[in-house]
């Protein structure tokens, strides 16, 4: 293994990282839309906190996409077609995310409700399936001495990763709710709070049952012991630590809390995969390692030359953007009446 | 590698995963490439408008800035969600395909989100919430890097696409291809004929769509004072960028089209459906139907000499039939590959019919916009009298669609039986592990989501054509947030 290679496997974790930290909190405002919101008006007030930024946070997952496909082509094609019915899914659900904010904004009154809808539906599919799919994939699949994985019904939904998917809708929902206190004004405000606050004992459930499977169902334990049990526990940590900004209402903290809780869950699973990208459940001779997976040193070498020169770039426009919204958003009426705390 | 060819029956039909993923590569693709002109025209389009604006301070070109900033809103929501399908669909599809290119394949896609996907994303983001809120010139800043977000795109995905064509720069290694060369990837000059090609298209439908959709909106009869003074504006500009882009997308399609004799005869032949090689005199056929089993053109009308003249700039030239060259390639890559029995012929009266659509409709477009230029030119305004000319303008908007299609059919079909020109054949390219059902699925699934989306799209750009830009609404952003000075969320 070289050093850009485990470079490379790295960033991919972080590019994911990425994505969940910031496309998470638009899963969650967008599950919001339907669950959170009374009516089209704060629909359109939390909708309008993520507006401008959704685009660009989605993002980061074409460029993790892109990136595995140049730095990890196997395992690009082996995930990638492994996982054939829940990418499809999964597009299934960014599509219709995708389009909602413009259609909606787009169309008749009376046709609102409908893509306010299809970006909750969207919302809850794709955190819901990615979940599915990283958490059995990290249980090992049917991967045959090719690097073709040809898997059956119940290696893709079974409890471990069901509880995972379930585990990251409800984070990326209180990552949402997180975000919507941090950025509204109003009555919204106290009631994403409230919704957070109670949401993160369920949460708490979900992580102990899902530590448990951790241990059974994969060989994280024995493989890498100390990174996944520090992981671990930087998951909870996080949890806590979220949970009680909220409750001392400090948003801001809660907010970067929930972000970080996603940021740990992607480092465990990049941990214990390490040195493996594709675990695979037949032989493990048959495993993807970073080794083998790889672009050449050649093209890694050129990504990293690019990676270099334009992720700063991209980061401080990024960063620059968030400044510019960084207004709190509040319903026409409320707007002159309530003093920001 | 083996390829594996699985066989499902369904009702009588054969479907095999080649067909399958063959049929969904090319409607995914044709369905993004209907929006990816689109929005690269339209976004250039918008950044003329608003440059006006700010160098006029004519608020007439504010509003106009801000319709067709709608439209464009609408065309880049469904790009970005159809894009999506694109980047996925190498690896689910064609698994083999992306093991064997992607250590070239790719670093331009990885680059394209980096370099232009988060610039295009970020950027329309700020542009579209900051009317009014920010200083006219950032504005202006935002739209134009939009603009160059969506133009650079297209740059990297079309360098992964010209090494389909005409692979340089690599070697073959470890049962892949290999980069040794990235600049070599940058200076293939397939490339730069399908850049400027491309671009100069996207950006013809750009004046294409601005000239037709306004001819629509001026063919309707209750027309204020106020936005008939608008819609000339946008009319002029529109038929000015028709002209000068189709010429220029003409001018290198002919450039692109003299180096595909040399690089790609097959293509070429097939295009212009010459199965035996030509006199030294080769007459063009302008119209013919390809009987593809007995190699031989029926019900054709001639012209003598042309097709030197075209392929060559002189009257004298012969052209290489497909006959030849299939035996040509038989004997450079074989009878088989892996197996299958090869055939060099691409489907030639696909590529003869979309060359004459395209080329057709270039030399179409070319027309109707001068003839709408010299109608409306200074002080005459006869254009907007004439109703049937005003109906073909409106009626045009619909041809770069088609002849964008027809050129990436070309481009694509053009390569068969290769997915990498010369090295990699659509056989081997598939995902060996995805059944013909899952195809299936997804087939269906997409089917159905394009059908949708093309009808809510189609409804929705009716429906901010009800308005005109005297009265367009925008996103309100404005009125929510709070005073300025107030503290932030951060
Ligand atoms: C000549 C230009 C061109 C071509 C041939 C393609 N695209 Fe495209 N693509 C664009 C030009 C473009 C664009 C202009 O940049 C889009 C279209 C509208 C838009 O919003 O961005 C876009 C959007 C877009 C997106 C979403 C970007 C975002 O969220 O901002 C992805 C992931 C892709 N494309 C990927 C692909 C792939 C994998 C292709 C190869 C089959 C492909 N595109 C062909
Ligand atoms: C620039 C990026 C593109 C790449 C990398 C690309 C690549 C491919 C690949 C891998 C295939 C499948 C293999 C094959 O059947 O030959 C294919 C087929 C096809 N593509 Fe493209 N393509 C691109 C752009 C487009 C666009 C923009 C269009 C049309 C609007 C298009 C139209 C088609 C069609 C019609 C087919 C089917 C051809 C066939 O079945 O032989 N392609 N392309
Ligand atoms: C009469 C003028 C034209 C000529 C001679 C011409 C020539 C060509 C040729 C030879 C190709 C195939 C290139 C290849 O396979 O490598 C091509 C492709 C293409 N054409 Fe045209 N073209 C013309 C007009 C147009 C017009 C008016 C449009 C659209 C508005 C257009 C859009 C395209 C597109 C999108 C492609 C596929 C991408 C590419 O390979 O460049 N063309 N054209």
């Amino acid at each position: 293994m070289s050093f850009l290679q485990v470079l490379w496997f790295i960033l991919i974790g972080v590019l994911f990282a990425g994505f969940f930290f910031l496309d998470g909190f638009d899963f969650g405002v967008g599950m919001a839309t339907r669950s959170l919101a009374h009516n089209e008006e704060e629909r359109t007030q939390i909708i309008e906190t993520i507006g401008p930024v959704w685009d660009g946070n989605e993002v980061w997952l074409i460029t993790a996409g892109g990136a595995m496909f140049a730095s990890f082509p196997y395992w690009y094609a082996t995930l990638f077609s492994g996982y054939y019915l829940i990418l499809l899914m999964i597009l299934f659900g960014l599509i219709i995310r995708g389009v909602s904010f413009e259609f909606r904004v787009a169309s008749a009154p009376e046709k609102q409700p409908l893509w306010s809808w299809a970006l909750a539906l969207g919302s809850l599919i794709v955190p819901f399936f990615l979940g599915v799919m990283f958490v059995s994939m990290i249980q090992g699949m049917p991967i045959d001495a090719k690097g073709n994985m040809s898997a059956g019904f119940f290696d893709y939904f079974n409890l471990m990763s069901i509880v995972g998917g379930v585990a990251v809708v409800l984070l990326s929902y209180l990552h949402g709710l997180n975000y919507i206190a941090l950025k509204t004004l109003g009555d919204i405000r106290e009631r994403a709070r409230n919704y957070a606050e109670f949401l993160y004992w369920i949460l708490y459930v979900g992580l102990v049952v899902f530590a448990i499977l951790l241990f059974f169902k994969t060989d994280f334990f024995q493989v890498r012991p100390i990174g996944t049990l520090v992981t671990v526990v930087l998951i909870v940590l996080f949890s806590v630590l979220g949970h009680v900004a909220t409750f001392k209402g400090n948003e801001m903290v809660a907010f970067i809390s929930s972000g970080l809780t996603f940021v740990s869950l992607v480092a465990m699973i990049f941990v214990g995969m390490f040195p493996r990208v594709m675990i695979s459940s037949i032989s493990d001779k048959f495993d993807l390692l970073i080794n083998s997976a790889s672009s050449t040193s050649y093209t890694l070498t050129v990504m990293t030359i690019a990676t270099v020169c334009l992720l700063p770039f991209v980061l401080a426009y990024t960063i620059w953007a968030y400044w510019i919204f960084r207004k709190r958003i509040a319903l026409p009426a409320v707007q002159t009446s309530e003093v920001v705390k | 590698m083996e390829i594996t060819l699985r066989h499902f029956k369904n009702g009588g039909i054969k479907m095999d995963i080649v067909t399958l993923a063959r049929f969904q590569f090319a409607m995914t693709t044709v369905f993004h490439f209907f929006f990816v002109p689109f929005s690269i025209g339209t976004a250039f389009v918008v950044a003329i408008l608003e440059t006006l604006y700010v160098r006029t301070k004519n608020d007439a070109y504010k509003k106009l800035a801000k319709f067709w900033g709608n439209i464009f809103l609408l065309s880049f929501a469904v790009g970005v969600v159809t894009g999506l399908i694109q980047e996925f669909q190498f690896g689910m599809n064609w698994s083999d395909y992306s093991r064997f290119m992607g250590d070239i394949f790719g670093a331009p896609l990885a680059l394209e989100a980096l370099l232009s996907f988060f610039i295009e994303s970020t950027f329309i983001g700020l542009w579209v919430f900051t009317w009014d809120r920010v200083k006219k010139g950032m504005h202006l800043f935002f739209i134009w890097m939009t603009c160059i977000g969506t133009l650079t795109s297209a740059l990297w995905i079309l360098t992964a696409n010209s090494f389909m064509q005409h692979p340089v720069g690599y070697a073959i290694r470890n049962g892949r291809a290999e980069m040794v060369d990235f600049f070599a990837l940058l200076q293939n000059p397939q490339l730069w004929f399908e850049y400027g090609h491309v671009i100069f298209a996207a950006l013809t439908m750009g004046g294409v769509i601005l000239a037709g959709l306004t001819a629509f909106q001026m063919l309707k009869k209750d027309t204020s004072a106020e936005a008939k003074g608008l819609y000339k504006k946008s009319m002029r500009l529109g038929l000015v960028m028709a002209t000068l882009f189709s010429a220029l997308t003409i001018l290198v399609g002919d450039l692109q089209m003299k180096y595909l004799i040399e690089e790609q005869p097959m293509k070429f032949a097939a295009t212009e459906a010459v199965y035996k090689t030509t006199g030294d005199q080769a007459p063009w056929t302008l119209v013919g139907i390809a009987d593809t089993k007995k190699h031989e053109v029926k019900y054709n009308i001639d012209i003598p000499v042309m097709l030197s003249v075209l392929s060559y700039g002189k009257t004298t030239g012969a052209v290489t039939g497909m006959d030849e060259l299939n035996q040509q390639m038989k004997e450079k890559y074989g009878t088989t590959i892996n197996g299958v029995e090869m055939d060099y012929i691409p489907p030639v009266n696909t590529l003869f019919w979309s060359f004459r659509v395209m080329a057709g409709f270039g030399a179409w477009i070319i027309l109707v916009s001068i003839i709408g230029l010299w109608l409306t030119r200074k002080k005459k305004e006869t254009l907007y009298q004439k109703r049937w000319m005003l109906w073909v303008l409106a009626l045009t908007t619909f041809t770069p669609f088609l002849a964008n299609t027809a050129g990436w059919f070309i481009t694509e079909f053009g390569r068969y039986p290769w997915t990498v020109y010369g090295l990699f054949t659509i056989q081997q390219s598939i995902s060996p592990n995805v059944s013909a059902t899952s195809l299936l699925v997804s087939n269906i699934v997409y089917f159905t989501v394009f059908t949708v989306l093309a009808i809510v799209m189609i409804g929705l750009v009716k429906r901010q054509l009800k308005n005109d830009p005297t009265q367009v609404q925008e996103h309100d952003y404005a009125q929510k947030i709070l005073d300025p000075f107030d503290k932030g969320a951060f």
